[in-house]
């Protein structure tokens, strides 16, 4: 029996608030096995794992039993512990008091119950403990090369950052353009320092870097593989146009017969079947949207062919598909707008012209938008005197909407406010809010500012919006007053609240990466580890992950960028050493586990068997891929000879426990 | 079809011509409206601002009539049409009440019955049937379709979208009537403050029909008999009050549908307004 050291961490008030650790640790001394037992504050803190050290030392301990918070927070932390005590790291067991026991147990009437399960939870874990075996992790190269997905102002930034350190990038857009939400804003709160100026230069910086290579109008379609090993396959779409061959003259858009809307603008402005998205596009240089082109809808145009002077245009091009090799992966797929015309009735259902959405105010309000911009209602053209702001229109919602906030709209709409007051003379604005949230750095200041300027806030929903001639009737609430307002508005803008991306589902499948109850990729700790993901190798920057405004997600995507440096710019990655393992003198080659396993670990080998007294004979047996196991355990169950162990989680060692705690 | 009728007592009172209306339209489209044997009136206002009990227990004798006669029930009235489906929901939802009004009245309700507005009921035959009904379209009509506040409220009980209800503007759209979009669909009239806050009930009035007549409307169609003796009977009081020269003929739907299907205007209780719809009647050749 190997001497077993166990430590009862108070975790303050957490833990020590709701159980007895010092009759814990007492109990646990008289464990089988354990030669040592004490309690401590913290002991993750520095002094608590000088205690370890110090006990290992003292009293020869040879295997560790923590009893403190969740091994997802500090296991590692531990190992640690053990490697500097000389111990190997994983002669380390972990018992969960604080999430399984003191958080869920706080009711003064079920202390007795609640100490009683956390001495089994402890009895548990030193009952593994004494069956764990030495573990040494493997070795893998690492592949130099990081993909980002999603060239907004998140995959932008981390992408850069990455190319600057040395390592090659491949930066992949859906859209025509790089560029993302940030470069359809006009101007940014709170320095109102204007959106294209400072984001453009970055979108021409990642076009000319000599170590990014980029690819728009492109999707990930499939990624397999695993942390500094991945391979991804990247259908580049068919743009209709050679780009290698275009120099991005414009003659073709200027003289394309056809008008759409033009999605880039929300449906403001329109855009020819061959275009770019907006003049400071990157790459400078078009595509053709073949449902709208004239060409192919009627058979006969090709106008953009016959004045294309270097003849890029070329209808019969396919879609082609890149097979890449990638060490890390950033994901940075952005957000969309929440679909307010699916249920807000009491806006009308996208009914009436002059309600539009904030992104839609912002590319009106911008120079290079559709009006030039001139801010003027929709439906008359006519410059709006009175304007009416509603907030939270998706966001905090919990009837119809989402539950969260959407963290910008309440700043992006007081700019809106301010710059209609500057630019319309003798202008009205109202803005209906719940709470105001002002969180950032001279975010308040600008609040008071454009209130000072004339803004008025009204606290309170608005119950219904509806046409009275040319004017929209906003019918709310002011809930300060007590009363009802009514306000014959020119234009009301909707702050509607951010949601995932459209596809985000399909990449967190792609990639495997979960998502929380909203669609938001979720990360793998929400304050300790915010741009990790549970999938090694996988990184989240920007809105992908939750919303944020522009300051948040730059700050993101370079933390992003410094963890695949970090990755990257080693020479071999260790492996996880918690994989599963085949014993090929019980495997009997049925392969029951190869379907179970979703990373495609396993796979048939033939070995060749030499029993004593019989001539050697071939076998197949299954054989797990050390790289791809993510060590889940489901061929371990699906393993009808019981051929199958996960290492750190052998069926001995989880029997072990269960008796602990049930017999 | 057959489905069990409720007309509930302003049908057989202030809104004789709804009943009326109802019943030959329903004829006409092969609806066939079983009354129910010994109804009782649905409680209205005056039970659940005073008892919930009892405004529960009203409609639930109605509702358990309808299960033994085997049918489902369809409502003209708004109020009582909301009455019901509360009912039905409280017997549906909250045991202790099911089974005090079992005790009360004698018999327990299955839950069996599903209430249907009446213009989901006609709404039901499917509207290309209505539409093939119709030989005299409505074209000259330039119709308001309200709805009030009862029929589409609150969230999950009602028959329609409580913010847009198309379900009246898809019924006389089918009648060929050119039906108006407008602000006031949903808005409430001031039912029965009428009495207790005269003036404020009249504003309210004003604003339907101002509104409706600023979208252009001639006529407006209801679905409930309070909004139609409201915005009908006061508005002389209206104008009297506001100065204002409303002279809008109010319409049950069911009686614009009959025009519609050809039916005499005389049969449809059309003589029985207060502002005289002989202009629009004209307009549409009847």
């Amino acid at each position: 029996m190997p001497r077993i050291g166990v430590f009862v961490c108070w975790c303050g008030s957490n833990i020590g608030g709701v159980l007895d650790c010092p009759a814990i640790a007492q109990e646990a001394a008289s464990f089988p096995g354990v030669v040592y037992s004490t309690e401590y504050k913290y002991v993750c803190s520095d002094p608590g794992q000088k205690l370890i050290v110090d006990a290992v030392k003292e009293h020869r301990l040879e295997r560790v039993v923590v009893a403190s918070c969740s091994p997802r927070l500090h296991e590692e932390t531990f190992r640690q512990v053990l490697r500097r005590s000389g111990l190997n790291p994983y002669f380390f067991e972990m018992a969960n008091l604080r999430e399984h026991c003191s958080w869920v147990h706080p009711d003064t009437t079920v202390r007795e119950q609640a100490q009683r399960k956390a001495v089994d939870l402890v009895r548990r874990a030193v009952a593994k403990a004494a069956r764990l075996e030495p573990l040494f992790p493997g070795k893998i190269p690492v592949v130099r090369r990081c993909l980002v997905i999603g060239g907004g102002i998140a995959g932008i930034q981390t992408a850069l950052d990455v190319a600057d350190a040395g390592l090659e990038v491949l930066l992949v857009e859906r859209e025509p353009t790089i560029g993302g939400n940030m470069v359809k804003l006009d101007k940014t709160f709170p320095t109102l320092d204007c959106s294209a100026c400072i984001s453009t230069p970055k979108m021409v910086a990642v076009a000319q870097h000599p170590n990014i290579r980029l690819y728009t109008y492109a999707q990930v379609e499939e990624v397999t593989g695993y942390i500094g090993n991945f391979k991804a396959r990247i259908r580049q779409k068919a743009r209709y146009v050679d780009h290698s061959k275009c120099n991005g003259c414009g003659t073709c858009w200027t003289r394309c017969p056809v008008t759409v809307p033009d999605d880039f603008n929300l449906g403001l402005g329109e855009r020819g079947a061959i275009y770019i998205p907006f003049p400071q596009a990157v790459p400078n240089k078009p595509v053709i949207d073949l449902e709208h082109c004239r060409r192919s809808t009627r058979g006969k145009c090709g106008a953009c062919a016959k004045l294309c002077p270097t003849g890029a245009i070329d209808y019969e091009q396919k879609d082609e598909f890149v097979d890449v090799e990638v060490g890390a992966i950033i994901v940075a797929t952005g957000y969309g707008l929440f679909p307010w015309e699916k249920v807000y009735g009491e806006y009308g259902y996208g009914r009436f012209r002059d309600v539009i959405t904030g992104l839609m105010f912002e590319r009106m309000v911008n120079a290079s938008g559709p009006t030039g911009g001139k801010i003027q209602r929709p439906s008359s053209g006519k410059e709006p005197k009175t304007v009416v702001f509603i907030q939270c229109v998706g966001s905090r919602d919990e009837a119809r909407g989402k539950e969260y906030c959407s963290r910008f709209c309440c700043m992006y709409t007081a700019k809106h406010a301010h710059q209609i007051l500057e630019k319309i003379p003798g202008s009205e604005v109202y803005v209906f809010y719940i709470d105001v949230r002002t969180f950032g750095k001279g975010y308040e200041e600008f609040y008071r500012r454009v209130r000072d300027e004339g803004a008025v806030y009204i606290r309170g929903r608005v119950s219904k919006v509806y046409q009275d001639g040319s004017k929209l009737i906003v019918r709310g609430a002011d809930t300060l007053l007590g009363e009802q307002v009514e306000i014959a508005a020119d234009m009301v803008v909707l702050a509607t609240g951010a949601v995932p991306a459209a596809g985000a589902a399909d990449v967190a499948r792609m990639i495997g990466i979960p998502q929380d109850k909203d669609g938001f990729f979720q990360e793998a700790h929400p304050k300790l580890r915010p741009v990790e993901t549970h999938t090694g190798g996988v990184y989240l920057a920007g809105t992908c992950q939750g919303p944020k405004d522009i300051p948040d997600t730059v700050s993101q995507a370079s933390g992003a960028a410094a963890k695949v440096c970090g990755l990257l710019l080693r020479d071999e990655l260790e492996t996880n050493p918690l994989v599963s393992k085949v014993n090929e003198a019980l495997c009997t080659g049925c392969l029951a586990c190869q379907p179970v396993c979703p990373y495609r670990a396993i796979q048939p080998v033939t070995i060749t068997e030499r029993l004593p007294g019989q001539p050697p004979r071939e076998r197949v047996v299954a054989r797990v891929n050390e790289g791809l196991c993510q060590g889940c355990g489901a061929c371990t169950v699906a393993c009808r000879a019981g051929a199958i162990d996960l290492k750190g989680f052998t069926n001995k060692q989880l029997i072990a426990e269960v008796d602990a705690l049930c017999l | 079809m057959k489905i069990g009728y409720y007309p509930g007592c302003s049908l057989e009172s202030s809104a004789k011509e709804y009943d009326r209306a109802t019943r030959l339209v329903a004829r006409h489209l092969g609806i066939q409206l079983y009354d129910l044997n010994d109804w009782n009136c649905c409680g209205a206002t005056a039970a659940h601002s005073t008892d919930h009990f009892l405004a529960a227990a009203l409609p639930a004798r109605n509702l358990m009539i309808a299960e033994e006669m085997g049918l489902n029930v369809t409502v003209p009235c708004a109020a009582c049409y909301q009455r019901l489906r509360l009912a039905h929901r409280e017997l549906t939802e909250n045991e202790a009440t099911a089974r005090e009004i079992a005790e009360l009245l004698g018999r327990p309700y299955q839950g069996k019955v599903r209430i249907y507005s009446l213009l989901e009921t006609i709404a039901g035959i499917g509207l290309d049937q209505l539409a093939a009904q119709v030989v005299r379209p409505l074209k000259e009509l330039k119709v308001a379709c309200y709805y009030g506040c009862l029929l589409v409220r609150p969230p999950g009980t009602g028959c329609d979208d409580p913010e847009n209800p198309r379900l009246m503007d898809e019924l006389l759209l089918a009648a060929k009537a050119e039906v108006l979009d407008w602000g006031y669909k949903n808005e409430c009239c001031g039912a029965s403050l009428v009495f207790s806050e005269r003036r404020l009930a009249l504003r309210l009035i004003r604003n339907i029909l101002r509104n409706a007549v600023d979208a252009g409307a001639t006529s407006i169609a209801c679905a409930c008999p309070l909004c139609q003796t409201n915005l009908d009977t006061r508005q002389g009081q209206v104008n009297k009050e506001f100065g204002t020269s409303f002279a809008i003929p109010i319409f049950y739907f069911p009686q614009l549908l009959g025009l519609a299907m050809g039916l005499y205007p005389q049969d449809l209780g059309l003589g029985k307004h207060f502002i005289d719809p002989q202009r629009a009647i004209k307009a549409v050749g009847g």
